[in-house]
């Protein structure tokens, strides 16, 4: 199955009201006896960002190592632009995005290398992903930085560089493990402001894991993830109103049972 | 599968691998280093002292360093397997496994690819020191090289596979020296490499069954009687059942429901 054969179309998807990119239904995952995840259903819609907030250890990564098929559970079932990740695993994870958390490039390549590397495994072509590599080290601010070993990056560069790559074919679904870990506020602000334009703009579905109640947006579609379990979801104004707290951050402390995370 | 992707997967696969390999200098010259010591320090000297009877596949009286070439070549995709494996605990550690992982291919074969990969890094390896241990004029018969290829394929395969079965037990790169020493040195040194099975029988019984199980040592035997032209079916059969079996291993050991996490730790705290 070629990549560009997998991609979906995220604003026809929208417009025509069809199913969400990413469906969650009913998961459980254990960690032995421990359990991290317990009935979690969610979805992620083309054309939105949907907020996955929730304290450290609630259960976010784990849930995005199981959408990414990095883990596997038997209870529940996710669904990736209509591909059932445990039966359709390839197509699934074609038209899927990823920023994991932690730094993932080879800091002894370039940052062309890495990307060059990564176009290879997803299936482009070179030529085409020479000119996509281009298109989105320009968009990013580092067409300059080509041919710098990734080393040398700041780890703001080396989080925007992770973001076009995940970019590169164009996914109909773009997964964002706490991205801004570790970033200063400037490059903060620039993902905040680039993943809703690619939702906005592009029409991509956007799941962003985060415990920082400020990247949140009015806007957004919330899913509040607290000891496993999903506690609300929504659109924000909603959760909030449901809540009846007067902000997001007071209705996340309440809906964490008072957790709330400190503000970087 | 596409197989046009499959193929584009794989060429970027081996060009990381053969690029890293490049840039690590230190890794080329160790690899060369390692087996030229015991072919030109410990040969030498024993080639004095150990006299060494006709025995398949030699037609002749041999010296030592003779001998030793094919252990040395075993020696040499040994090492590369476990360092194989060694890098693939840091790329877990370091998140780019992940990145491999997460690749819209089947999961077998994105293992095999970077199996095949490490195992190319190996035979240059072993070719450079061919030709190095040549030039120091231990004799080798030339006609044996080009059919050593798909066997050194096949060994270097086997124990790129015992590497990765290895990596995907391993939990912290700590833990990795310990490994190292408890499996390569009793590896080599309890097999043909450095002395005949019969001259081992000789000195001790219950080492020599040892040697016998030991899968290193049909590794040493199918490289030695291919170098000279002849077909020992026992070493290949052991040697394809290692892979089989070492192969199954690891991709039981990075398979998600089977103890995956080791091999796609999720690395947060979310």
């Amino acid at each position: 199955m070629d990549a560009a054969e997998n991609r979906s179309e995220p604003r026809e998807e929208a417009a025509a009201g069809a199913a969400p990119t990413l469906q969650v239904r009913d998961l459980s995952y254990s960690y032995g006896k421990a359990k991290a995840l317990d009935g979690v259903s969610l979805s992620a819609r083309a054309g939105r960002v949907t907020a996955l907030l929730g304290p450290n250890g609630a259960g976010k990564t784990t849930l995005f190592s199981l959408i990414t098929g990095l883990f596997d559970s038997r209870r529940g079932e996710i669904v990736i632009a209509g591909h059932p990740i445990r039966r359709a695993r390839s197509k699934a994870l074609a038209a899927m995005g990823i920023v994991f958390q932690a730094q993932t490039l080879d800091i002894d390549l370039t940052v062309d290398q890495n990307l060059r590397y990564f176009a290879a495994l997803r299936g482009l072509p070179g030529r085409h992903a020479r000119d996509r590599i281009a298109a989105l080290l320009a968009e990013i601010g580092l067409a300059d930085k080509a041919k710098a070993k990734v080393r040398t990056l700041s780890g703001g560069q080396r989080r925007r560089v992770e973001v076009a790559r995940a970019l590169l074919d164009r996914p109909a679904l773009l997964l964002l493990d706490e991205p801004s870990t570790g970033l200063d506020i400037a490059t903060r602000r620039w993902l905040t402001t680039h993943i809703h334009s690619l939702a906005r703009d592009h029409g991509m579905a956007v799941l962003m894991a985060t415990h920082l109640v400020d990247e949140v947006l009015a806007e957004d579609d919330l899913i509040v993830l607290d000891k496993g379990s999903v506690v609300a979801s929504g659109p924000v104004g909603e959760v909030v109103l449901r809540s009846g707290a007067a902000d997001l951050d007071a209705a996340f402390t309440r809906l964490t049972a008072g957790k709330p995370e400190a503000k970087p | 599968m596409n197989a046009a992707h499959a193929g584009r997967a794989f060429r970027a696969i081996l060009w990381r691998e053969l690029l890293r390999f490049v840039q690590q200098r230190e890794r080329f010259f160790a690899a060369l280093v390692r087996p030229l010591v015991w072919l030109l320090v410990f040969a030498a000297g024993f080639r004095a002292t150990l006299g060494l009877s006709i025995i398949p596949p030699y037609e002749t009286y041999i010296t030592y360093d003779v001998y030793v070439v094919p252990g040395l070549i075993g020696l040499i995709q040994l090492f590369n397997g476990m360092q194989n494996s060694l890098s693939m605990v840091y790329d877990r550690e370091m998140g780019s496994m992940r990145v491999l992982l997460a690749t819209p291919l089947p999961r077998g074969y994105l293992l095999v690819a970077r199996m095949l990969s490490g195992t190319a890094v190996s035979i240059i390896q072993v070719y450079a020191f061919l030709a190095i241990a040549a030039l120091c004029g231990t004799e080798m018969p030339p006609s044996g090289l080009l059919p050593l290829l798909p066997v050194l394929v096949l060994t270097g395969l086997t124990l790129s596979a015992l590497g990765m079965f290895l990596s995907s037990r391993i939990r912290q790169l700590e833990n990795f020296a310990g490994v190292m020493n408890f499996l390569i040195f009793p590896m080599f040194f309890m097999s043909s490499a450095l002395y005949p099975l019969w001259r081992v029988r000789e000195g001790s019984v219950t080492l020599y069954e040892l040697c016998r199980f030991n899968p290193f040592t049909y590794i040493v035997e199918l490289v030695r009687s291919t170098l000279y032209l002849q077909f020992n079916a026992t070493a290949l059969a052991v040697v394809a059942g290692t892979l089989v079996v070492f192969g199954a291993l690891a991709l039981i050991g990075y398979t998600p429901a089977r103890g995956g996490p080791a091999a796609g730790r999720a690395g947060g705290g979310g």
